[in-house]
């Protein structure tokens, strides 16, 4: 037996698994290191002043009421307008026209359109309303982000529907049920609580979405709940607030931060739990 | 009578029949105009992003994408140095998010002991939930003074003396810029690599590792011939989609790239990327030329993503694997 050989590969072995769980260490130390900071530097502002108060001028304290109710607003009705018509166009592929052409090239660009950047979808509704209407407003962010939650929405419907069990349809469908009623009454049914996961990631990828909202709601300091002017969102205030050279500024971003994260995580947990759920029944 | 009251329920179920039948093509075609949504949406954001960058293609002509001036006072714009930056941040994302990934995967499926499976998993998938504004936040005060503290003055003087690496690891250490930005999104593609190679992985027959096994190969070795080969469509596909995250991420970039409109050797050095620039001046900036180039660097953006977004879509569709990513 050649034992240089083998001592040379059992040392490769030995570098190959070192390094696997390194980068696994590496994966995991990112997490907690960015939770950590979010904690450290956001727990501390987590008082009720943040949910009763306004945003600050500079150098005074303050809150995120503003900002907060935007977001509300905002990510609510981006849901309210892109589920509706995501789960109309995931029914269509998966009951209609699964097996259609039509079909697979939906599919296809739906998936393009799942990961393209969102900032050339904030620069397309700046186009088509910002520039028309000639102001920016709430209305702007709105269709930004719902055109962020069609994809998720219409992806995950289609993958729900899919998995209803064919047995069921035929069943209904011999009791002489017409297809809208199957639809309805068996597919969505029995998919649920997959089509709730899909709008609850899809309100976990708008609520911390800025880009898009950058020229469409653009920003407001003020308690503003008409959807015909600017409006303040989380992640824009962030993003002003922690480049400003202000201490009270920096600190809320911080807290406005570790809402947010927190937010999205547990909206990510909820879901994950939620599809398992629906794939082993 | 008899007869007249049959008839009756049956013109009744008739019609009742029709009218369901009708309700049926309604839905249906409610159904297929809100399919048809996804083909407007890609047409409109085309046709639009197209009529705004119409006055910069006009005034600068393809000279733009070459172009490297950036200067709002003479009105006079290139895309070259975002392109620029864009490239280069993506290429160091890869360069160090690749190989991680890999390893994650590879430790996933190959050495974590099935219980820590899940857990690991879903943590390192988590990554993906936090907000790309988290990032740019968490990355501006703690990964860049990091770097500049402990990681950038080190590489500084390691390289000072060799030819080619002492430009790209030239001084001084500002923290942000190219490299940080990199770093930043290799990070945040990470668990989108990681979940599709490890997927793709777990598609390796299991009789394929074991015959490796069975004639002696250690893990690695089962890694390097059997499962990297057998899944190297489905690892491409997956790189090309990490890729085309980190082409078009906006916000982490824009805290970290320092906002220079300079191309420099060094990694260290500050500078910009195609959604940065956008980022930090669309709302800023006056006079139809400028908004115009910056729209015209939003579609070139959007071409180069879409394309890379595709193949990946395309090289991933051939093993049948359909991410939700």
């Amino acid at each position: 037996m050649n034992m240089q050989l083998y001592y040379r590969r059992r040392l490769a072995n030995r570098i190959v698994t070192i390094g696997a769980i390194a980068a696994a260490a590496f994966g995991l130390l990112c997490l907690a290191w960015v939770l950590w900071t979010l904690i450290v530097k956001g727990a501390g502002g987590l008082t009720l002043n943040v949910i009763t108060e306004m945003t600050p001028p500079p150098g005074s304290d303050g809150g995120l009421l503003n900002p907060i109710m935007g977001s509300l607003i905002m990510t609510g009705m981006a849901t309210l307008l892109g589920t509706p018509l995501g789960i109309l166009a995931g029914t269509y592929m998966a009951e209609y026209g699964r097996y259609n052409k039509l079909t697979m090239v939906i599919r296809f660009i739906n998936d393009v359109l799942l990961s393209a950047p969102s900032i050339v979808i904030g620069l397309f509704v700046y186009e088509i309303m910002v520039l028309q209407m000639s102001h920016f407003s709430a209305w702007a962010g709105i269709v930004a982000l719902s055109i962020i939650v069609l994809p998720v929405v219409i992806r995950t419907t289609e993958d729900m529907l899919t998995l209803v069990p064919n047995n069921l349809r035929e069943a209904a469908a011999a009791l002489g049920a017409p297809r809208w009623v199957v639809i309805r009454h068996i597919a969505y049914r029995a998919a649920l609580s997959g089509l709730i996961t899909g709008v609850l990631l899809a309100i976990a990828r708008i609520s911390g979405e800025t880009a898009p909202l950058l020229f469409t709601a653009l920003n407001n300091q003020f308690w503003s709940i008409n959807l015909n002017a600017p409006m303040a969102s989380l992640p824009v205030t962030i993003f002003q607030f922690a480049l400003s050279p202000y201490a009270q500024w920096q600190s809320l971003a911080w807290t406005g931060a570790l809402i947010i994260t927190l937010a999205v995580l547990v909206l990510n947990i909820i879901a994950r739990t939620l599809a398992s759920r629906q794939r082993t029944r | 009578m008899e007869l007249t009251a049959a008839d009756d329920v049956i013109t009744h179920r008739v019609r009742r029949g029709r009218r369901l039948n009708a309700y049926d093509a309604a839905f249906r075609s409610l159904t297929f105009a809100s399919a048809l949504v996804v083909l407007i949406l890609l047409a409109g954001v085309i046709i639009a992003l197209i009529d705004g960058a119409l006055p910069a293609l006009a005034k600068f002509g393809p000279g733009f994408v070459t172009g490297e001036a950036w200067n709002p006072v003479t009105e006079n714009f290139g895309a070259l140095v975002p392109i620029y930056g864009t490239l280069v941040t993506s290429a160091i994302a890869m360069l160090i998010g690749i190989p991680v990934s890999l390893g994650i995967a590879i430790f996933l499926t190959e050495f974590c002991p099935i219980t820590l499976r899940r857990p690991i998993g879903i943590a390192i998938e988590l990554l993906a939930g936090i907000p790309s504004i988290i990032y740019g936040i968490w990355g501006l005060f703690f990964l860049a003074p990091f770097l500049q503290r402990h990681v950038q003055p080190p590489l500084i003087d390691a390289f000072g003396n060799i030819p080619i690496l002492s430009d790209l690891f030239a001084g001084p250490p500002y923290g942000v810029g190219i490299g940080t930005a990199g770093i930043i999104l290799a990070i945040m593609v990470l668990p989108f690599i990681t979940s599709i190679t490890r997927d793709v992985f777990e598609t390796v027959p299991a009789v394929l590792k074991e015959s490796g096994y069975g004639l002696g190969c250690t893990t690695w070795e089962v890694v390097r011939y059997i499962v990297i080969p057998y899944t190297r469509i489905g690892i491409l596909g997956a790189v090309m989609l990490g890729l085309g995250r980190a082409l078009g991420e906006t916000m982490a970039v824009t805290f970290v790239i320092g906002n220079a409109h300079r191309i420099s050797a060094s990694v260290f050095a500050p500078g910009t990327t195609i959604s940065a620039a956008i980022a930090n001046e669309f709302t800023e900036a006056v006079g139809d030329v400028y908004k115009s180039s910056l729209i015209a660097l939003g579609l070139i953006l959007f071409l180069i993503t879409f394309i890379v977004l595709a193949c990946a879509r395309l090289l991933l569709l051939k093993l049948g694997s359909r991410p939700s990513l």
